[in-house]
């Protein structure tokens, strides 16, 4: 093995490097798993204080669901509704990467658009529900 | 008991003296990641079908705590409880690991968020039983 410093006559690949590399679905949905990941366990913080203010009692309750009700907090829920219906959908998408399927590009991308579907369909049936 | 590949060069001598190769957790880490992922994948569905019929019955105290108690409501609210805070956990930590370089303020991160997961989900779980026994 050399160690040489000299130039390479044949640099080495690099990995991509994200700034520069081309916006892409898969690599667009990967993120976005990522971050609806993060933006949910942040509402955790909303469904402890569900529970919390549940067996505190009434009054404690009472601000929650008032909290709730605000425009603010209604829209952390519709917020947080697509987060579940994205991550749920696409965290399945990732479970059947696990099994080896999927990988050709073409069924990859497909995978994609059906999980954006299924999100779609799901965020719309909550809201639906909701209101 | 020492693994054929500690000692077949894959990592150099500095990485090794350093002890930063694998902790030899990431199978653990990993595989966790998806049993709870796929457990969600129902625990979460009744989550939300509970979360919209708390909101159908118009936000009253009193239904809503008839709603949690009633039946096994109250064992799957702490199963998704378990599952989701821990998923959450592992989640969390990949993102900690991946974006914050400094050695002692990722420690500090990992530790502050795991002990703040451990704590909500200990809350989580006692509302759930106060409400119910």
């Amino acid at each position: 093995m050399t160690t040489s410093t000299a130039p390479q006559k044949h640099p080495r690949p690099l990995s991509p490097h994200l700034q520069i590399y081309r916006p892409q679905m898969t690599s667009m949905m990967s993120i976005a798993h990522r971050i609806t990941g993060v933006g949910l366990a942040m509402g955790l913080i909303l469904l402890t204080w569900f529970l919390v203010a549940l067996a505190d009692g009434p009054d404690s309750f009472a601000s929650f669901t008032a909290f709730c009700a605000s425009w603010f907090g209604t829209l952390m829920l519709m917020g947080w509704s697509l987060a579940i219906s994205f991550h749920l959908c696409s965290g399945v998408r990732h479970l059947f990467f696990d099994t080896g399927s999927f990988f050709e590009i073409r069924h990859a991308q497909m995978a994609g658009y059906i999980v954006l579907a299924g999100c779609m369909t799901l965020t719309t049936i909550i809201w639906i529900a909701a209101f | 008991m020492k693994l054929k590949w500690e000692e077949s060069g894959l990592k150099s001598d500095m990485a090794r003296a350093r002890g930063l190769g694998s902790a030899r957790n990431g199978m653990h880490h990993w595989l966790n990641q998806r049993i709870t992922a796929f457990a969600n994948v129902f625990l979460v569905g009744w989550l939300l079908f509970f979360s919209l019929q708390i909101i159908q019955s118009g936000g009253g105290y009193d239904e809503a705590i008839r709603m949690i108690a009633h039946g096994i409501n109250p064992i799957l609210m702490i199963l998704v409880v378990v599952s989701i805070f821990y998923h959450a956990a592992l989640g969390l930590q990949v993102v900690i690991e991946d974006y914050i370089h400094h050695e002692g303020i990722k420690t500090l991160s990992l530790v502050v968020l795991k002990l703040l997961l451990l704590a909500m989900a200990v809350a989580c779980i006692f509302s759930t039983l106060k409400v119910t026994l």
